[in-house]
C-alpha cells in the first residue's frame, strides 16, 4: 500500500488552526502570568513558615506535582459542576493550568530564594526592614534571576500541556487538529503540522522570555 | 449493572493502575536504554553526531507528548501496520522518556570536571574507556536523583495514553465517571492512586539528593 501524503489540504483549514494557536497562546500567557505569582506567594509562605499556611501550600504542592495534568484538568471540568460551579472548558483550562504551573514555581522559586545569602537578609535586618520588606526589595529579584532558567523550562512544559485542554474541548491548537482530522482522515499530516507549530511555540517562548529577563535582570 | 458501590470503583481503578505500572516501567527502562545511547552521542567528540543528538532532544521536548503520542499511532499505521494502543503508547513514552533522560544524563556528565577528562585523555585512554572508567563511575552517583525524580513524569505521562484508547488508570476513570455520574469521586480516586505511586519516587530522590550533598 502506498500512501500519498498532502499537507496543502491540512492547511486549507488555516483560519481553524490560527485561532486554535491563538487560543494556546492566550491560555499560556495567563497561566503564566497568574502561575507565577501564586509560585512567589507560596514561596514567601513556605520560606517564611507561615504556620498551618506552609503546610497546606507542602501539600498542595505534593498533590499537584504527583498527579498528571490530564487528571487534574478532568477534576476542575467535571469535578467542580458536581459542587454546583458551573465552568467553561476554557475557564476549566486555565484554573487546572494556573494551578499546575503554580506548584511547579513553588518550588523553583524557594530554590531561588534559598540560593539568596545570609548576609542579604541581615543587611535588610540591619537597616531596620521587615521581613516582608526584605522579601520583595531585597531577596525577590536576585531569587528570581538565579532560577530564572528553570522557570522558563517550566513554561514551555506549561505550553505543551495545554494540549491536553483539548479532550475538555477548548478549542485549541490539539483540538484544532482534532476536529481536521476527523473532517478529512489525514491525521498524520494534521498532527505533523501542529507538532512543528508547538516547536515553533516552545522555541519562541524561550527566546522571548530570555528577552525579557535580560531587561528585568538587567543589574542597575 | 445498576449499582456502583464505592468498593467497585476503587477495585476496578486498581486493576486498571496494573496498565499503568506496565507502560510505565517499559518506557522508563526503553527511555533508559535509548537514552544512554543519545548521551553518548551527545557527549561524543564528533560534532555531527553531536548536533543530531541536540535536534533529537530539542524536538522531542519541543512537542507536546500527546502529539507523539498522536504520530506514533496514527503514523506507523499509515505503514501498513496493525498497531495496538499499547505499542503506540510504549513507542512514544519511551521516545519522550529517552530525550529528557539523556538531557538529565548529560548533565550529570557534565558536572565531572574537565580536568578528569583531560587526565585521562593524556593517559591515552579511548573515548569509550574514558567513559567507563574515569567519567560514568562518578556521573552515575550524581544521577541517581534525578533519574529517580524523573521515573515520577513518567509515570504521569503515562495518563495521556488513555486519549489513544489504552484502558489504564485515567481511562477506567473516565469510563467509570461515565457509568456513575460521579466525577468527583471517581477522578478523586484516580488522583489518590496516582499520588501513592509517585509520592514515594519523589520523596526517595530528594533522599538521594539530601544523602548525595551531605557526602561532599
Amino acid at each position: 500500500m502506498r500512501y500519498h501524503f498532502d499537507f496543502l489540504a491540512v492547511l486549507e483549514y488555516w483560519p481553524l488552526l490560527v485561532r486554535g494557536a491563538l487560543l494556546t497562546l492566550v491560555l499560556t500567557f495567563i497561566a503564566i502570568v497568574f502561575g507565577t505569582l501564586l509560585g512567589v506567594a507560596g514561596a514567601y509562605i513556605r520560606s517564611a513558615r507561615v504556620p498551618v499556611l506552609s503546610a497546606v501550600v507542602a501539600g498542595y504542592v505534593e498533590l499537584i506535582r504527583n498527579t498528571p495534568f490530564i487528571v487534574q484538568l478532568f477534576f476542575v471540568f467535571f469535578g467542580l459542576p458536581s459542587l454546583g460551579l458551573k465552568i467553561s472548558a476554557v475557564e476549566a483550562a486555565l484554573l487546572a493550568m494556573t494551578l499546575n504551573l503554580g506548584a511547579y514555581a513553588v518550588e523553583i522559586v524557594r530554590a531561588g530564594i534559598e540560593s539568596i545569602g545570609r548576609g542579604q537578609l541581615e543587611a535588610g535586618e540591619a537597616l531596620g526592614m521587615t521581613r516582608f520588606q526584605i522579601f520583595l526589595h531585597v531577596v525577590l529579584l536576585p531569587a528570581l534571576r538565579n532560577v530564572y532558567p528553570s522557570l522558563i523550562s517550566q513554561f514551555v512544559i506549561l505550553m505543551l500541556g495545554s494540549s491536553v485542554a483539548s479532550q475538555i474541548s477548548a478549542e485549541e491548537l490539539t483540538f484544532a487538529g482534532n476536529f481536521i482530522q476527523s473532517r478529512d482522515f489525514r491525521s498524520f499530516e494534521v498532527y505533523f503540522i501542529i507538532s512543528a507549530v508547538y516547536l515553533v511555540f516552545a522555541f519562541a517562548i524561550r527566546r522571548a522570555f530570555g528577552v525579557i529577563g535580560r531587561f528585568a535582570f538587567a543589574r542597575r | 449493572m445498576d449499582q456502583f458501590t464505592v468498593w467497585d470503583i476503587v477495585r476496578n481503578l486498581l486493576l486498571a493502575t496494573r496498565w499503568t505500572i506496565v507502560l510505565s516501567v517499559i518506557a522508563f527502562v526503553g527511555g533508559g536504554i535509548v537514552g544512554f545511547a543519545i548521551m553518548l552521542l551527545r557527549v561524543s567528540d564528533l560534532r555531527a553526531l553531536r548536533a543530531l543528538s541536540i535536534a533529537y532532544i530539542d524536538v522531542l521536548q519541543g512537542t507536546p507528548l500527546l502529539m507523539q503520542l498522536f504520530l506514533c499511532f496514527f503514523g506507523i499505521s499509515l505503514l501498513g501496520f496493525e498497531i495496538s494502543p499499547l505499542v503506540a503508547a510504549s513507542i512514544a513514552l519511551t521516545a519522550y522518556s529517552s530525550a529528557y533522560l539523556a538531557e538529565i544524563w548529560r548533565g550529570c556528565v557534565d558536572a565531572i570536571p574537565k580536568g578528569q577528562r583531560e587526565a585521562a585523555e593524556s593517559l591515552g585512554f579511548r573515548f569509550i574507556d574514558m567513559l567507563r572508567y574515569v567519567i560514568l563511575p562518578q556521573a552515575i552517583r550524581i544521577a541517581v536523583a534525578p533519574t529517580v525524580g524523573f521515573s515520577v513524569q513518567v509515570v504521569k505521562g503515562t495518563a495521556l495514553a488513555s486519549i489513544i484508547g489504552f484502558v489504564e488508570l485515567t481511562k477506567a476513570g473516565t469510563i467509570i465517571t461515565n457509568a456513575t455520574f460521579k466525577p468527583f469521586l471517581v477522578y478523586g480516586f484516580v488522583a489518590i492512586i496516582y499520588f501513592a505511586l509517585c509520592y514515594p519516587l519523589s520523596v526517595w530522590s530528594r533522599d538521594f539528593e539530601r544523602r548525595l550533598r551531605a557526602a561532599h
